[in-house]
């Protein structure tokens, strides 16, 4: 079951003509891929585009009640495979990755897609992570589309801009033979807003009708001499015939007119464009602008023809495009070398080469670009500014950094604080991480991991030390990456070159940084996928000898002691601990309203939950830095005798035993203690702690009977 | 070229105007989603064409995260929004935590002209400020100050806690005070619809709206720190203890310079730890110290907390007598809310070799220490994971026992070494109080150090130690007393002593 459940929106999907649906991003994209009778959909979760997974597998029983066909990809490269179906068949095809991550997975099938070419409109919708809240490198996916010859969509971002582009790319797949890469940003798949809708389309062929009817063409294998022939194909027929038909459907889009300067656009970046206008005054609440904007709904091809007509009246021209490096602007300055024009581009410069086009960014470059281009446009207070901007305080030394970290009662916490333990005790392992959740264990308070190189590449990345030395090299995994490609590319890659490090497994049922997605592992009952497929039992399959199964991570000190086995052992080959327990956001997700609601009927439920006793508690915050959980805080005591904060658990702790274990395990203090309050005991349950506490009771206030008490 | 002149920003601007701009500040799982919903519901019920963007991601995983609304009354066509805040040019920022609310004014989106900040006080203390051995949390001072200056308006209280006392979620009561600032222009009835609309859990979220709602409006945000002032504590207990105690409060009371407080904590602490015979020796060592001081009486006073600290140790009776008390279990059965039901107390005890030894008498406790045998075997019989059940008898009654061990304390094998690293200590800042008044008290002052149990402990010795023998190497000089704070900060910045090594190699190239 996935983190965020779309059943209820979902419902929206079905309006028909002339209604209206308002949302998010997302399930815009899903209702547009409905309207436009795509045949069949898939793909890879990952942020921003994880929901869009979410979208479609909660709307799997209105995709099949149209026959279309769902696939929950094991990666991107499968869900570009995917859109083969689109190469012989004339189905419309849609598959949704985050990039440029999930591109680079893809980029091998979507290379061979494109040279073989489509007959059904294949669209690719990538949720480009760059900038704020992006959590991988800073890249484009941009090049992808040039260097493999299929095209860009990145239109404006609101609803029906975003929802037309759908219908667009499909068509102009089509007309060009060519599969098309629609591209959204991290806030234009949450964005909200409304749209008209139209009545869903049923594939005029389905998956399965094709079936009954199979197609082959041996001009469309990626062989010589045909692979000549695709690339000769893409330059004299589909590229021409995909400007054709951009220029002659009018993709691009031409706001304002007049004026000796202008604006080239990504349509992506078009709300942000208008803002600093509005802010200078020269765009109104509706867009209409002093500036004319060329906006390219299509990034990849440009136009050339109507890129010259657009700025041919023009003295400057300003290119808005975002990160690096500058694909557009470099090809906008030889279109305009070749016609011998005399404007006067400009770009990065007046804008970063590097770094999200924030709001600040974004008024800065636009209100430099008019002060050199065009002075007198802008309003006299921005020419000539007489007010001093009032200094404000700067917090930047108070304000502590807030990276992403593991959320309360996580099950991966007590595997570092093991790994912590263990690297107390043999000394510090090369140690190389993967994608995931588990990655935050390369950050305080844990710090264990070195580099990152992709999903499910953990193990590999440690290849140069296969060959052993002093000491065992560690890899960490997760579920998501296992399954992704990690026993296939890690596993396998070790088992092969007998290797004799130590891949350490983190399995909390779910592909958890993404969503909470099922994987082949889940422990859940999925009625379309097959779950329930160990971890363990995989790695045996390919020849791992030496495997540890751990079904509760929380149990630290087991995981310590397997972990020193498994880094001391004289087992040759690659060694591999499975450590294995629910994500704690899902388990509470799942088991929270089941557990009040066994309250409310009265059935006997027990409810953990930890604490500090302050009075113990030193203030040396050793328990911090094997821990780092949200609900285990610090707090000034008031004591004047105390200089330093003491450690409390509030009331979102979901006694996951974490505590305890390490105070235990690292021999810590004994300030914390775990408090099971039992919600409807029995009779004789709850005379018995009656007795219990009566007698105890009579203990302690004898004892207190004889002292002095000291109480607030 | 024609020049227009004009002075005013023109086309469209005072319709832009009618564009707000609400900013949300949260960390990851605070539930900043919900509210930014209920907004969205709200705005779009009131005839307000609205759009709300987020960036979710890994940051959603405790990380800071924004979420980010733009509306304006609908006219037939679409406004082109924004799908980020812009620094300058936020109405009304909502900061789900103190610190988150310092952040969006470091990123510039709370400016004077136009910005109201509703912000909650609580603090949820980021993995850096926690891992600090010292006290690394950050100044909320310096935020409020910031806050104060930066904001048009400012509504800040501890909405977390007015939420569960509500028992709902923080975006409710935000939304209340959101209400509340009047920053939108909606009534409260729209507001309180949005919730019902929600659907979901809406008698406490309309709960934590009215707390919430009315916070917003009676609150002063100059004065909602919550500086924590402990109460003096109340005195009980038999006649004639309370008799000596009052004697005790006497001779502190006539310790010199404004140190009573001080003491008069010292003291509370020692006699709870021990006894009124060991109050009185504390008493007494202060005494002997005071007639050494002279005004303002540092030494004094410091002194009285650190000697009271050093006194009052962590050993296994004292945890054992915590633990073992009748106000605790009460105290506890109020924080689990247990009302009547039943309730399991597991208490999570590592002892070590080392903590059985120290509970030997002197003679035999030193022997057995020095034996790797004997040290060995005790490890091997007592030096494992224990969970003792105080709820139950078996369990209660063990420490209970060992909290009756207090009789004998005084002759054990720990207590003697405590009483000769205090003595130890305190000769070495007497011995700098003729030369240098300020770098005695410093010395003192680094009994801090000194805190935890088992390998936290013995790393808080060796780096008393290190400091010490630092503290001698520039004794001589007139900056030694800062020397001797810079050290001591050092040692309290990291877990491993990396800052104190860099501090003392600094020493080492100029002496």
């Amino acid at each position: 079951m996935a983190e965020r459940s779309f059943k209820s929106e979902v419902e929206d999907l079905r309006k028909g003509d002339g209604d209206t649906f308002t949302g998010e991003g997302i399930l815009a994209l899903t209702k547009a891929l409905l309207e436009n009778g795509v045949g069949y959909v898939g793909g890879y979760q990952g942020a921003p585009i994880s929901h869009l997974m979410d979208v479609l597998a909660d709307a799997e029983d209105l995709m099949s009640e149209l026959g279309i066909r769902f696939e929950a990809n094991a990666n991107e490269a499968a869900a570009a495979a995917m859109l083969a179906a689109s190469v012989h068949y004339p189905i419309r095809g849609a598959c949704t990755f985050k990039g440029p991550v999930g591109v680079n997975v893809a980029s091998d099938a979507l290379a061979n897609l494109s040279s073989s070419g489509v007959t059904g409109g294949a669209l690719i919708i990538v949720g480009e992570d760059y900038g704020e809240g992006s959590s991988i490198m800073q890249e484009r996916s941009h090049a992808f589309a040039m260097k493999s010859q299929f095209w860009l969509l990145d239109p404006r971002p609101n609803l029906p801009s975003i929802v037309k582009a759908v219908g667009d790319g499909f068509e102009l797949s089509e007309a060009s033979n060519t599969p098309v890469m629609l591209m959204v940003r991290i806030r234009s798949c949450h964005v909200t807003g409304s749209f008209d809708t139209r009545a869903n389309k049923r594939p005029p062929l389905t998956v399965r009708e094709a079936l009954a009817n199979p197609r082959s063409d041996f001009n469309r294998i990626v062989l010589p001499p045909m692979s000549y022939v695709h690339e000769q194909d893409k330059v004299k027929n589909r590229w021409p015939a995909a400007e054709a038909f951009i220029r002659d459907r009018g993709l691009n889009e031409i706001f304002g007119q007049g004026g000796r300067i202008g604006m080239v656009v990504q349509g992506g970046m078009y709300n942000g464009v208008i803002r600093a206008l509005q802010r200078l005054g020269l765009a109104d609440i509706h867009g209409e602008t002093e500036v004319p904007i060329y906006c390219l709904n299509v990034t990849y091809p440009l136009i050339p023809s109507e890129f010259l007509n657009f700025c041919s009246e023009m003295d400057a021209v300003l290119v808005i495009e975002e990160g690096q490096p500058a694909h557009i602007e470099d090809q906008l300055a030889a279109f305009l070398y070749r016609a011998g024009a005399q404007v006067r581009l400009h770009g990065k410069g007046v804008f970063p080469m590097a770094g999200e086009y924030t709001g600040q960014v974004m008024l800065d470059a636009v209100t430099a670009f008019l002060r050199s281009a065009a002075p007198e446009m802008l309003p006299a207070a921005i020419r000539a500014p007489n007010l001093v901007k009032p200094k404000l305080p700067d917090l930047t030394k108070v304000v502590p950094v807030r990276p992403p970290g593991f959320c309360t009662g996580c099950p991966e916490r007590p595997i570092f604080a093991a790994m912590k333990l263990v690297e107390q005790e043999l000394g510090k392992h090369q140690i190389a991480a993967d994608i995931g959740c588990h990655l935050f264990g390369s950050l305080p308070p844990f710090e264990i991991g070195g580099a990152t190189m992709g999903y499910g590449l953990g193990p590999a990345a440690n290849g140069a030390f296969d060959g052993g030395g002093v000491r065992r090299p560690i890899s960490i995994i997760g579920d998501g990456g296992f399954w992704h490609n990690g026993l296939s590319s890690s596993i396998t890659n070790m088992v092969f070159n007998k290797s004799d490090g130590l891949v350490l497994v983190v399995d909390n049922f779910y592909s958890a940084a993404t969503g909470g997605q099922d994987v082949m592992s889940s422990r859940a009952e999925n009625a379309t996928k097959a779950t329930q497929n160990p971890i363990s039992e995989a790695v045996k399959g390919v020849g791992v000898t030496w495997v540890r199964q751990i079904d509760r991570t929380y149990d630290v000190p087991k995981l310590r002691d397997t972990l020193r086995e498994a880094l001391t052992t004289k087992t040759p080959g690659p060694k591999v601990i499975v450590a294995s327990s629910e994500c704690m956001l899902n388990k509470q997700r799942r088991e929270k309203p089941l557990k009040a609601a066994a309250i409310k009927q009265g059935r006997r439920v027990e409810a953990p939950r930890f604490g500090v006793d302050e009075a113990v508690c030193t203030g040396d915050h050793a328990c911090m830095r094997l821990s780092g959980c949200p609900s285990l805080g610090l707090k000034h005591t008031g004591d004047p005798l105390r200089d330093d904060p003491v450690a409390y658990i509030d009331q979102t702790c979901v006694g996951c035993g974490n505590c305890g274990e390490v105070a235990d395990a690292a021999v810590l203090c004994p300030s914390f203690y775990r408090a099971d309050v039992i919600h409807n005991p029995g009779p004789v349950e709850r005379w018995w702690a009656g007795v219990r506490t009566s007698i105890i009771g009579r203990l302690a206030r004898r004892r207190a009977a004889k002292r002095l008490e000291f109480s607030a | 070229m024609s020049v227009h002149e004009s002075l005013e920003p023109r086309k469209g601007e005072a319709r832009l105007e009618t564009i707000l701009k609400v900013a949300i500040y949260a960390v990851g799982g605070q539930g900043g989603g919900v509210l930014t919903g209920w907004i969205e519901a709200l705005a779009r019920a009131q005839g307000y064409v609205c759009q709300a963007t987020s960036v979710a991601g890994v940051s959603q995983r405790t990380g800071a995260t924004i979420y980010y609304l733009e509306m304006a009354p609908s006219s037939g066509r679409i406004p082109v929004f924004s799908l980020m805040p812009a620094a300058g040019d936020v109405d009304v920022m909502i900061a789900a935590e103190w610190m988150e609310a310092g952040r969006a004014i470091i990123r510039g989106f709370v400016t004077p002209d136009r910005t109201a900040l509703i912000a909650s006080t609580h603090r949820n203390l980021a993995v850096s400020e926690k891992m600090v051995p010292g006290d690394g949390l950050a100044d909320s001072t310096a935020v409020r100050e910031a806050a104060l200056q930066v904001a048009k308006r400012l509504i800040a209280a501890d909405f977390e806690a007015i939420a569960v006392n509500a028992g709902s979620v923080i975006s409710a009561s935000l939304f209340g005070a959101l209400a509340a600032s009047g920053t939108l222009p909606f009534p409260r009835h729209a507001f309180e619809a949005a919730i019902r609309t929600g659907g979901k859990a809406v008698e406490p979220s309309l709960r934590a709206f009215a707390a919430g709602f009315s916070a917003a409006e009676t609150g002063d945000p100059r004065a909602t720190v919550s500086t924590v002032e402990m109460p003096a504590p109340k005195v009980s207990g038999p006649a004639d203890l309370l008799a000596d105690w009052d004697r005790l409060t006497v001779r502190a009371a006539a310790l010199p310079g404004d140190t009573l407080a001080m003491v008069l904590a010292g003291l509370r602490k020692v006699v709870d730890f021990q006894d009124l015979d060991y109050g009185a020796s504390y008493l007494a060592r202060l005494e002997s110290l005071a007639a050494l001081d002279h005004a303002p009486f540092d030494l004094t006073r410091e002194a009285a907390k650190h000697i009271a600290n050093a006194m009052a140790y962590d050993d296994v009776i004292r945890v054992a007598d915590l633990k073992t008390r009748d106000a605790r279990f009460i105290r506890i059965r109020g924080e689990m809310a247990a009302g009547d039901n039943p309730m399991h107390l597991t208490e999570f005890m590592h002892p070590r070799g080392q903590e059985i030894a120290g509970m030997l008498p002197r003679r035999w406790g030193e022997r057995v220490e020095a034996s790797a045998t004997w040290m060995a075997r005790l490890d091997r019989w007592f030096g494992h994971g224990r969970r003792v059940r105080t709820d139950s008898l078996r369990g209660y009654l063990m420490l209970y026992v060992l909290g009756g061990m207090k009789r004998h304390r005084l002759g054990t094998q720990r207590h003697a070494q405590e009483v000769a690293h205090r003595e130890r200590w305190l000769d070495v800042a007497l011995g700098y109080l003729d030369g240098n008044y300020a770098l005695a008290v410093e010395v003192l002052r680094c009994r801090r150090l000194v805190k935890g149990y088992s390998d936290t402990h013995a790393r808080g010795l060796s780096k008393f130690d290190r400091v010490l023998e630092g503290i001698a190497l520039v004794a001589g000089r007139e900056d030694a007393a800062d020397w001797a704070r810079r050290l001591r900060e050092a040692a309290l910045q990291d877990e491993k002593g990396k800052a104190l090594d860099g501090a003392l190699a600094t020493i080492h190239s100029f002496v």
